[in-house]
């Protein structure tokens, strides 16, 4: 277990503005290995439906991108800043992110053996302008059904190896034809 | 391929659709050779079953060969026999752990959706509107079967299509019915509906040890065909609780089966109400044979309910469950729970589920099919379907 250094560090948000989402789910899988699996961060492309790529520079610094309509990309560079391994971690955008945000992911043994409880509670400011339109039509929907999602597809890449999908299956052309 | 779509209210037709493929690493692609037309079906093909979407494709009972599969099926190969259950589930979750592959966490691509609706999200079934997942059905000449490593069931040579078929669902939905009234020696079980899942079910009870089924419907042929499985047949339409009362010596059924759902229709003053309301979409469901059921089962005794229910219900007679202290069983069937050991009735021969099909028709004519089934027509009880 080890803390970093958490004092004195401009939060990335200030208290009272961006939006909050709170979300938790029950992976059926032991709190270490939910963990792992979640704290290589690379992996969270998998799930996480918007984010096009996060490329790990150090132990604490990583880098973010969306691909956004018209070929923009959406980035930013965060870093962890509280971290007890697994546990929970506390991460950051730094300055001169395309999208401030903040958030933690706690694992939680869950009561019974049943698993792990996977929390996520995070923040993030939309930009203002021509970016932030951008933003708001990628996040438009309503960002807590986002992160509903993607701890669905989460649980089930962990628990059933796969995310169920229907994409690319038949169906009839509108109207049909006989 | 030709695949039998729904385009809306009434209207199936059969489409040129692309083949399916591999999505996923536990998909199988099978071809189909026998499929069939399921009174849950009805449902949809009347526009009671929400978020269906035109040119989805239908059909939840199937079979067929395996052509295909994906990296991580490891069980199945090319030319196995399959039967697949209509509930898709992924075989590791808290609930399939648990035998509920029904409410399987993980197989539902519109599980937030879903969650909107119930609170929690439940399993994908093949064919039956995008609050199940969307996924496409199996009146078709091939599907795509995700997590067909837990779903598929071999099925051993000599046993033809016409007997197995219905592992998919109706002969597991009678029986799981049957088994959730926790039926004793000496037992009177009614059975609302004769349909498929209602002859099923009293097949079933009958292979759970009761005594006796009292069978309901308004269908002469259904009755018959009850009759022939054993049971004491009564001629009605929401008017059989005092015949049932007399017949049980004023105790009523132990348990009482409503193989009908949402869509009942009774010929009361109540019914005619339900029906008003739900053409105009005050309510949702015609729950008019599970307030008889209600009504006529015993103190103390079981409602099991494997007909489906979709939303909303009208003068539910709670209090009448609450004096009697009744219990209520229902849910989608756990249908992997109950394919191998039916597999296993039918091959020692206590059971011939083939008994149950009256059409056998090409999967071209699929719509006939839909219509002459909702209509009761030409004594159909059962359509099977032939790509």
């Amino acid at each position: 277990m080890r803390t970093l250094e958490t004092q004195q560090v401009r939060p990335s948000i200030p208290s009272g503005k961006g939006i909050k989402i709170e979300r938790a789910i029950t992976v059926g899988l032991p709190a270490p290995e939910v963990y792992t699996f979640w704290r290589r961060l690379e992996n969270l492309p998998r799930f996480l439906h918007h984010i096009e790529s996060v490329t790990q520079t150090d132990d604490r610094h990583s880098h973010w991108e969306v691909k956004a309509p018209r070929g923009k990309v959406v980035k930013w560079d965060a870093e962890i800043i509280e971290e007890r391994s697994n546990e929970m971690f506390s991460w950051r955008s730094l300055p001169g992110s395309d999208v401030d945000n903040a958030g933690s992911v706690w694992f939680i043994p869950a009561p019974g053996g049943r698993g792990t409880v996977v929390k996520i509670s995070l923040k993030y400011a939309p930009p203002a302008g021509r970016l932030g339109a951008v933003v708001a039509k990628l996040w438009g929907r309503d960002a807590e059904t986002e992160i509903a999602e993607d701890l669905y597809r989460f649980k089930s890449l962990l628990e059933a190896g796969e995310i169920p999908t229907t994409q690319g299956q038949p169906r009839a052309a509108e109207g049909g034809r006989r | 391929m030709r695949a039998v779509c729904w385009h809306g209210k009434q209207d199936v037709r059969v489409d040129d659709v692309p083949d399916p493929a591999i999505l996923n690493p536990r998909d199988a692609i099978i071809r189909i050779t026998t499929t069939a037309i399921c009174g849950s079906d009805l449902h949809l093909y009347d526009g009671l079953i929400p978020t269906m979407e035109a040119g989805d494709v239908l059909g939840h009972e199937f079979m067929g060969e395996i052509v295909e599969t994906g990296r991580e099926v490891k069980n199945l190969r090319k030319g196995d026999r399959v039967v697949v259950p209509f509930t898709i589930s992924c075989g590791k979750c808290f609930f399939c752990q648990r035998q509920l592959w029904s409410l399987c966490d993980n197989t539902n691509p519109n599980a937030r959706k879903s969650e909107m609706l119930t609170g929690y999200p439940t399993a994908g079934l093949f064919g039956y509107s995008h609050l199940y997942g969307g996924y496409a059905g199996g009146q078709a000449e091939f599907a795509r079967v995700p997590f067909a490593d837990v779903g598929a069931l071999k099925i051993p040579e000599g046993l033809p299509d016409e007997k197995v078929l219905f592992l998919s669902d109706i002969f597991p939905t009678g029986y799981m019915a049957a088994e959730n009234c926790g039926i004793q020696p000496g037992d009177t079980v009614g059975v609302w509906g004769c349909g498929p899942v209602g002859q099923f079910a009293i097949r079933s009870a009958f292979l759970l040890g009761a005594e006796r089924v009292i069978a309901i419907d308004s269908v002469p042929e259904r009755l018959e065909m009850a009759k022939q499985a054993g049971a004491v047949t009564l001629a009605g339409n929401g008017d059989t609780f005092d015949r049932i009362k007399e017949l049980t010596g004023g105790m009523g059924p132990d348990s009482c089966i409503d193989a009908v759902g949402m869509e009942s229709h009774g010929a009361t003053l109540a019914a005619r109400y339900d029906r008003a309301k739900q053409a105009v979409r005050l309510a949702t469901d015609r729950p008019h044979v599970l307030r008889e059921a209600i009504h006529a089962c015993r103190k103390g005794g079981t409602v099991s309910v494997p007909g489906v229910y979709a939303g909303f219900l009208d003068k539910f007679p709670f209090g009448v469950a609450f004096a009697k202290g009744l219990t209520l069983k229902m849910g989608q069937t756990h249908v992997p729970k109950y394919m191998p050991p039916l597999l296993e009735k039918i091959q020692r021969g206590d059971i011939d589920p083939s008994f149950i099909i009256t059409h056998r028709l090409q999967l071209d004519d699929a719509p006939e099919g839909y219509e002459a089934f909702l209509n009761k027509r030409d004594n159909c009880v059962k359509v099977v379907l032939k790509p």
